[in-house]
């Protein structure tokens, strides 16, 4: 009896043991797939983003002219005798981006100095996460505060005649909602600075504020100007708090105290009104937004570059 | 050879003198930098202390049960609240498990090629790209249904999202997915790899090892990126203006395809008007908002101090 069912069970056993390895070995590839796909839809997004932007583009510069568009100077696409120069537009962003950083490069530099080299870890470990909260804040608080604050205080005090919408106060929320994207990534590179060599600068007898000047801060500044590089990146990209702020007056204007309007802002225009969608005018927002996606996209490819280049230096 | 006395003392006080004013350079630059630090903090109490002192006037349990009207003193922020809450579930829903396999997959099945690495870097330069960019994406995809070239599937009558919840969620989980990709990735990468090799030793599978072993030992930090990730998008106004998100809406959404508002929509609307009533109702709005921001944070800090074992940060 054992001798004649022996074998059988073995093998049954055996079968079943294959048949279970096999759809084991099915269940596992069908889930890598499927955590493939998922990790795929990021590539798509991205094809995505960059299809709609050219399709409706192209069409847009087979109505309008490439040339009229980027080297124009009037944008006037909602009013009847339609004006499609790009440059007003430009002009405000680039305005607002260029006074955010004013405000934003050195306060962002100073805070991460004070963070990686004056301030206590428990002052620190207090600091870094308030100065975080800055990027948390919604824009359009930011938007609000500008519109409701900082230009009464201006008119009050400084410009009495600066405009209920005005470039200045954009860029003062602007510059301050990016300096935490300053702070935060250059404390960071700041702190990668391999500790001898400040211990090396100390041993010669150099003073803290030396050591600071002369010895990390250029050591870090790869990864600074990296941060500078995504603070101005996302000033560009700013749109709620410029839309509420600096208002829809597209313009080539040096002056803070006018209203402008940014590529963003004109966006959020256009998307708010009922102009109908398939007309020259709706794709102006996809010609505006390739423009756009197109400066933030080198921006923080050269951002990139110079992280990933500083990393090679201490490895 | 023999050096002056005299001398080296002077030079011992010349150094000495120089030293000290090397030392009060440094200081002042301390107080310099401390200063530089505290602007911002400073902006920040102020902007807090300046919604709250406008918006406490309308601040009470009625503005969540009122909607929006034409007189002040009527207004509320009921749709705009509720349509937040759908939103953001929406986006919960569709951001958080396509993110944790994106990060799975990345973490501990991509082999070390050139296409992991363009998956990368894609989903760095992704966070990086303008939220409005984010809006025209949703409104071609899931409003129009068409990537640009034929006809659309809105043209067809094919396409019923519409400007809906589901098309809300859809658009803001792409804005956030590579945010809750890269800190569940973090969070996969802090555990362990003595936990896998057990794991593997006893036979298992890599699934069943992750499924079991480090999934588990991830999830907190995994869930403290997703709520992170996810309050960021609560405060998203652009995409959603973008994709055509009414601003004027009197009832709460009951199911994904209704239509909707959120709050920072609520918030610009009333935001724009000229008259000063309106202001106030926006800052009333804006302390919704941020108390709303506020709970999703307690959350993500209090799981990361319950579950976690030095995950994250």
């Amino acid at each position: 009896m054992a001798i004649d069912s022996s074998p059988v069970i073995n093998s049954s056993g055996a079968t079943t043991r294959f048949r279970r390895r096999r759809s084991r070995r099915l269940s596992e590839s069908i889930v890598a797939t499927i955590l493939m796909i998922c990790a795929a839809i990021t590539i798509l997004t991205t094809v995505g983003i960059v299809a709609i932007l050219l399709a409706e583009g192209l069409s847009f510069f087979g109505e309008v002219k490439p040339q009229d568009f980027f080297f124009g100077t009037r944008w006037t696409p909602l009013f009847p005798s339609a004006g499609f120069g790009v440059l007003p537009l430009i002009c405000g962003t680039l305005l607002i981006a260029l006074g955010a950083s004013l405000i934003s490069l050195p306060l962002g530099t100073l805070a991460a100095v004070y963070l990686s080299e004056y301030a206590k870890p428990k002052v620190r470990n207090i600091l870094k996460p308030i100065l975080e909260v800055l990027a948390g804040v919604p824009t359009i608080v930011y938007g609000y505060f500008a519109l409701t604050w900082i230009t009464p205080l201006l008119k009050a005090t400084i410009f009495p005649d600066i405009g209920v919408f005005n470039a200045l106060s954009a860029m003062i929320v602007v510059g301050i909602m990016t300096v935490p994207m300053v702070s935060s990534i250059s404390d960071d590179s700041i702190r990668a600075v391999p500790a001898s060599l400040r211990e090396a600068a100390y041993g010669l007898g150099s003073t803290k504020f030396e050591v600071v000047t002369r010895v990390t801060f250029p050591a870090a500044l790869s990864g600074i100007v990296a941060s500078y590089i995504l603070a101005v990146s996302r000033a560009v990209g700013e749109t709620m708090a410029v839309t509420l702020a600096a208002g829809a007056t597209p313009r080539i204007t040096a002056n803070p105290l006018e209203s402008v309007q940014t590529m963003t802002a004109y966006i959020v225009q256009v998307s708010l009104g009922d102009t109908p969608q398939g007309t020259t005018v709706f794709r102006t927002i996809f010609a505006v937004a390739l423009t756009l996606f197109a400066i933030t996209l080198i921006m923080n490819l050269i951002s990139d570059r110079i992280v990933s280049r500083y990393k090679e230096r201490y490895e | 050879m023999t050096t002056d006395p005299s001398r080296t003392s002077f030079r011992a006080n010349l150094f000495n003198v120089k030293l000290a004013r090397r030392h009060l350079t440094g200081s002042i630059f301390g107080i310099v930098a401390l200063l530089g630090a505290l602007v911002g903090v400073a902006v920040l109490i102020i902007m807090l202390v300046e919604v709250w002192r406008d918006g406490i006037r309308y601040f009470r349990l009625e503005f969540l049960d009122l909607f929006p009207s034409r007189k002040p003193d009527q207004a509320g922020f009921k749709s705009a609240f509720w349509g937040s809450l759908w939103v953001i579930g929406t986006t919960a829903m569709i951001a958080f498990p396509v993110g944790v396999s994106a990060a799975i997959y990345l973490e501990e099945y991509a082999p070390k090629n050139w296409v992991t690495k363009i998956l990368q870097t894609n989903i760095s330069n992704l966070a990086g790209v303008p939220s409005i960019v984010y809006g025209l994406l949703g409104l071609q995809i899931f409003v129009r249904g068409t990537i640009g070239v034929g006809p659309s599937l809105e043209d067809l009558g094919l396409n019923d999202f519409g400007r809906s919840v589901l098309t809300g969620g859809l658009t803001l989980a792409l804005l956030i997915l590579p945010v809750v990709i890269v800190a569940s990735q973090e969070s996969l990468r802090a555990v362990p790899p003595s936990i896998r090799e057990a794991s593997y030793g006893v036979g298992a599978t890599r699934w069943q090892t992750v499924r079991h072993h480090v999934l588990p030992e991830a999830l907190p930090g995994v869930m403290t990126g997703t709520i992170l990730a996810l309050s960021r998008a609560i405060g998203e106004t652009a995409p959603l203006i973008t994709i055509g998100a009414l601003t004027f809406v009197a009832f709460t959404p009951e199911h994904l395809l209704d239509d909707f508002t959120v709050m920072p929509i609520q918030i610009y609307n009333w935001a724009a008007r000229p008259q000063h009533d309106f202001q106030d109702l926006a800052a009333t709005g804006i302390m919704v908002l941020l108390i709303a921001l506020l709970v999703m944070n307690a959350i993500a800090v209090s799981l990361r101090y319950r579950f976690g074992h030095g995950n994250g940060r």
